[in-house]
């Protein structure tokens, strides 16, 4: 087991340091939205929390294709680590924008089509753990693995177009005080940009972290088989 | 000699004789047993009578719920269908003797999803007659054949693919409509949504939108399938 790179290291105190920064310019710098209240600055995170997903999603499907192509079991560990971390941040996105949007629509839930997509993936999320769960032989794991995000990183966009389209043919009666409507002012901006900075670093922390996990269950699996030999 | 395939046409290539040689197995072995039909159609009785039950469905609901009530009937009784159709090929080893056939892999995909989809065409053949007269409601509506032959399509296309690979894992069957629900969900509200607008006799224009999502889900599904069977199948 090898310690922490010193690069990791710094990214970790970095990060953290990151978050409570963007805490701070949340909850103190941006003003006050007029409209919604206090509430909104839980906008700041919202916002990066859904940019991490975003990020983790993408990566998943490319790394996917990556897998399929060369065989090579590091993609498979860097694939699981970009999953988990998409399927909680999208988790803390949706739980967010429920808070966000109990006083701003007047319900936790409405079946717009950002939070519909964003509840289906994780679905697929977490059919794909469930998936991964009911195999034990590690190379067809991985493969079936990054067939299912690839099929994921297909049917997910195609979610969107069609939830959207269903909310537009169809009046949508709450939900159009939604973020399109909203107008920042230069400090909201500053603070949501920094925030989203912010989660990015995080992102690369917690990817590095999941990714460096994801080695050393390997190297124990391999001590376990060669004990059992 | 009686030369009984005479009159049957020859297909073009190896490949087509490949693809229709896996369809004409399931379908004769379908024919002689007739077990995976038979339960697909009794299950799809039993959920249109419980969506009666469920949903009080009166002549004033119905005509905004039919849609919704078919493609949950079809969507469940495809994956009973899907997961017999590769439990069979798994069990005895069948799977293992076809990837030997010295012929392109995805043709056993092409083969297995055209048997597939033939089963699934024959429980809507029976279940929307069924419907209609239980429900009193006319569903002889050729855009509602055509929006829900294209339905069936994508949802076998990914449902196939997905049979082959929960079929392998230790949880089998449970996990196939787990896998392929949260996928299938762009087929599923399209065809809905196109299905009861030619209810509703809406005007074309707002149909045409769900057409588009159908036809491009079909093709992109149907192409990732046939690329990816191979990795699927692997040993």
């Amino acid at each position: 087991m090898s310690p922490q790179p010193k690069i990791l290291k710094v990214l970790n105190v970095l990060s953290a340091s990151l978050v409570l920064a963007a805490f701070v310019m949340a909850m103190f710098y941006a003003p006050l939205e007029k409209v919604m209240g206090e509430v909104q600055r839980v906008f700041y995170f919202h916002v990066a929390t859904a940019w991490v997903g975003m990020l983790g999603f993408i990566a998943a499907a490319v790394v996917a294709i990556i897998y399929l192509r060369t065989h090579d079991m590091k993609w498979d560990i860097i694939g699981v680590a970009a999953v988990e971390i998409s399927l909680i941040f999208f988790g803390i996105t949706i739980v967010l924008g429920s808070i966000w949007a109990r006083p701003a629509w007047g319900t936790w839930w409405t079946w717009e089509p950002r939070l519909t997509t964003a509840a289906i993936l994780e679905m697929v999320y977490l059919a794909y753990l469930l998936l991964r769960q009911g195999i034990e032989d590690p190379e067809r794991r991985a493969r079936f693995g990054a067939v299912y995000t690839l099929l994921g990183g297909l049917s997910v966009p195609l979610t969107f177009v069609s939830i959207r389209l269903f909310r537009t043919i169809h009046p949508v009666i709450i939900g159009n005080g939604g973020s399109e409507t909203m107008a920042m002012t230069g400090s909201m901006v500053a603070t949501m940009l920094f925030s989203i900075a912010a989660f990015s670093v995080v992102f690369i922390t917690l990817f590095w972290h999941r990714i460096r996990l994801g080695q050393f269950a390997n190297q124990v699996e391999n001590l376990k088989m060669k004990v059992s030999m | 000699m009686l030369k009984t395939n005479v009159t049957r046409e020859k297909p073009a290539s190896n490949y087509m004789r490949a693809v229709m040689a896996i369809t004409w197995k399931d379908l004769s072995a379908e024919l002689r047993s007739r077990e995976l039909l038979s339960s697909m159609l009794v299950f799809s009785m039993l959920v249109i009578m419980i969506f009666y039950f469920a949903l009080e469905l009166d002549v004033k609901a119905r005509n905004g719920i039919t849609a919704g009530a078919l493609w949950v009937t079809f969507a469940f009784a495809g994956t009973l269908g899907l997961n017999r159709s590769m439990a069979v090929e798994k069990d005895r080893g069948c799977l293992d003797g076809l990837l030997l056939a010295p012929v392109d892999r995805s043709a056993i995909f092409f083969g297995k999803a055209i048997s597939n989809l033939v089963f699934m065409v024959i429980v809507e053949a029976i279940v929307l007659p069924v419907y209609s007269v239980m429900y009193n409601i006319n569903l002889f509506n050729p855009g509602l054949l055509m929006v829900t032959l294209l339905g069936s399509v994508g949802y076998i296309a990914v449902g196939t693919l997905l049979a082959a690979i929960s079929v392998q894992t230790r949880t089998r069957d449970v996990l196939l409509p787990i896998l392929l629900f949260p996928l299938a969900i762009p087929v599923l509200v399209a065809a809905v949504k196109a299905s009861s607008g030619f209810l509703l006799a809406l005007d074309m224009s707002e149909i045409s939108p769900w057409l588009n999502i159908l036809v491009v889900y079909d093709l992109v599904f149907i192409a990732v399938s046939f690329m990816v069977f191979d990795y699927v199948v692997e040993e």
